[in-house]
């Protein structure tokens, strides 16, 4: 059952007013909402190599964080490697899962909607003969992707699944994978 | 150069309904049109179109249908005489093939260049029309050789078209009305579906334009909506003016046989690429109907209207398993593509510092500035602004703000 009354106030952990303070500036710097994301990596030894995650561009200026991410990336043992950390493709599935899932939250927050529990199992089909160059009529990368919400929150079945479409449609990882994108790959 | 108080352009239903409301309170007036009066609804819509409202639902200032099939809906020709009939019980003072050339600002208030000749008037309604120019996509330039390409313009009927497959692009009433007759036709058709509205023609055993004028949906004023920017973009239902068919949904024409597949994001190199988030938008479109038949069943809950039957709900979009992602564009399967993805208006000859970053108008409810007026734009006062039923609304009250700037400007 869902109530949304003014006293019990709604906390998702999502700072909405922030976002919506940030939509006003944005609407008379656009400049400043230009972003530029961007990831080191290093080879490590065979298909096992570690970016590091940390200086960005936004609001008009470069900014660093005080903590370095690492996301590490390998093959498994089934394709002849040594397993270290997940494939490329799983991390990318994890991205698609991980923006999802805090669109959820975000829209739950903003619509006064309390979650109790949100997980995001996401499942990539892919034909390895492509990467294998053994077929041109077999794509490198997934034929599909299905991802299946588990939601405990305190809302109706159609609100949860207005959320979790809502999700998608403001979701940049459910853009980058459902639209093209220009990838441009440059040599030093 | 002629002069007046209050010079409107465009003899659509806006600009009669405007020029209604000035006679009525007295103001001297022009209304000038490019064409003929109704131009547009005779000479720039296709064969079969008819209005998505009912006949009752045709009321203009002083004017309204009093034909013996008030449920019926007319088609562009009978608009068009509708519209004729209105300018001529309301003695319009129409300017015909008079096309506005310039828009400027001049020392009385406004100096307006036509086709021929010129008018000063310290007064100036834009009614030329929310759907003057069709908009189609930039990437449409990398479309191949050899492939037709129509909007909801200049398309008119199958007949015009080479044999061979059709693309539609865009599902909402544009779309979803060319692709059935297309196909219908015997045409292979595509349809690419980005956002779109479902909506039943009728509901618990009412129209659906019966249900948005009752519950007060339709007079919703623009000052009362959170995001008036993301309602003035909502596109048109995916209604057909017939009581024929419940739903003229992707459901109704994938059952033609039509190949729905998702928003067309690209044309590279000659091959049309189509968003993997059909899925989404067909479920954003359920949503979105669902919403809407609560607000009627909330409000029928209050009224208790008569004559209405149970609530219901409809069985969602069924969605592909697994919609082609792209489709080739060179191999010949594909002769045409109609651009069903919207329309503006054109004020490309108003020459004044009144348009946006983007190059939309700039209004506040249709005040562009002190003299300068716009109707007939979506949501631009209520809802139902771009509507021939609500048109009327705005003129009165744009034409109690024009006779007041002019006694302003006599004092």
């Amino acid at each position: 059952m869902h109530t949304n009354t003014m006293s019990q106030a709604v906390s998702n952990g999502v700072n909405t007013e922030a976002l919506i303070g940030a939509r006003g500036a944005f609407e008379h710097m656009p400049e400043a909402a230009a972003f530029t994301f961007r990831s080191v990596c290093d080879w490590k030894e065979g298909t096992h190599n570690s970016n590091a995650i940390n200086g960005y561009f936004g609001l008009g200026q470069n900014h660093e964080r005080k903590q370095t991410f690492r996301i590490d990336s390998d093959h498994p043992e089934v394709f002849a490697a040594a397993d270290r950390a997940p494939t490329p493709p799983e991390i990318v599935l994890a991205a698609l899962a991980s923006c999802l899932t805090g669109g959820v939250a975000a829209v739950a927050q903003h619509r006064g909607i309390q979650l109790r529990s949100v997980q995001a199992t996401v499942e990539g089909e892919i034909d390895v003969r492509g990467i294998l160059g053994m077929d041109p009529d077999i794509r490198n990368g997934f034929s599909a992707i299905r991802v299946s919400f588990d939601i405990d929150a305190d809302a109706t079945d159609d609100e949860i699944r207005a959320l979790v479409a809502q999700s998608q449609k403001r979701s940049a990882v459910f853009d980058i994978l459902t639209n093209p994108t220009n990838v441009n790959v440059t040599v030093v | 150069m002629k002069r007046t108080d209050t010079i409107v352009i465009g003899a659509g239903q806006a600009g009669l309904a405007m020029s209604r409301c000035l006679s009525d309170r007295g103001i001297r007036h022009v209304v000038l049109e490019r064409g003929a009066i109704a131009q547009a609804w005779s000479a720039r819509r296709w064969d079969s179109l008819k209005l998505l409202t009912p006949n009752w639902q045709s009321r203009l200032p002083g004017f309204a249908y009093t034909g013996n099939d008030p449920d019926g809906f007319m088609s562009k020709d009978a608009v068009a005489a509708h519209l004729r009939r209105y300018a001529a019980t309301s003695s319009a003072p129409v300017e015909e093939r008079t096309g506005v050339r310039s828009v400027t600002a001049d020392h009385a208030g406004f100096r307006v260049e036509t086709d021929r000749g010129g008018w000063v008037g310290s007064s100036v309604v834009l009614a030329s029309g929310a759907c003057s120019v069709a908009t189609v996509p930039g990437f449409a330039a990398g479309l191949p050789e050899g492939i037709a390409s129509h909007t909801g313009l200049d398309y008119r009927n199958p007949g015009q078209l080479s044999p061979g497959g059709v693309l539609v692009v865009g599902a909402s009433a544009t779309g979803v009305q060319l692709a059935a007759e297309i196909r219908a036709a015997g045409h292979e058709v595509f349809l690419s579906a980005g956002e779109h509205i479902r909506a039943p023609r009728s509901y618990r055993g009412k129209d659906i334009q019966w249900w948005m004028d009752s519950a007060g949906i339709l007079a919703t004023k623009a000052r009362e909506v959170d995001d008036l920017e993301r309602a003035r973009r909502v596109p048109s239902l995916q209604l057909v003016g017939s009581a024929r068919r419940m739903f003229f949904d992707l459901n109704m024409l994938a059952e033609g046989g039509v190949e729905i597949v998702g928003r067309l994001s690209a044309i590279r190199d000659g091959t049309a690429l189509f968003s993997g988030g059909l899925a989404n938008h067909c479920a954003l479109s359920d949503l979105k109907m669902n919403r809407l038949l609560d607000t009627f069943d909330a409000w029928a809950e209050r009224r208790s209207p008569e004559g209405i039957a149970q609530p219901e709900r409809f069985g969602p979009t069924r969605v592909p398993a697994a919609p082609r992602v792209s489709l080739d564009l060179t191999g010949g399967r594909i002769r045409t593509i109609i651009w069903a993805t919207g329309f503006r208006p054109d004020f490309s000859w108003l020459h004044l510092p009144v348009f946006d970053r983007k190059g939309g108008l700039i209004h506040q409810e249709g005040r562009v500035a002190p003299g300068l007026y716009a109707l007939g734009l979506p949501f631009m006062r209520r809802r139902n602004s771009a509507l021939l039923d609500g048109v009327g609304a705005d003129a009165a009250a744009l034409a109690a703000e024009i006779e007041r700037h002019g006694s302003r400007l006599a004092a």
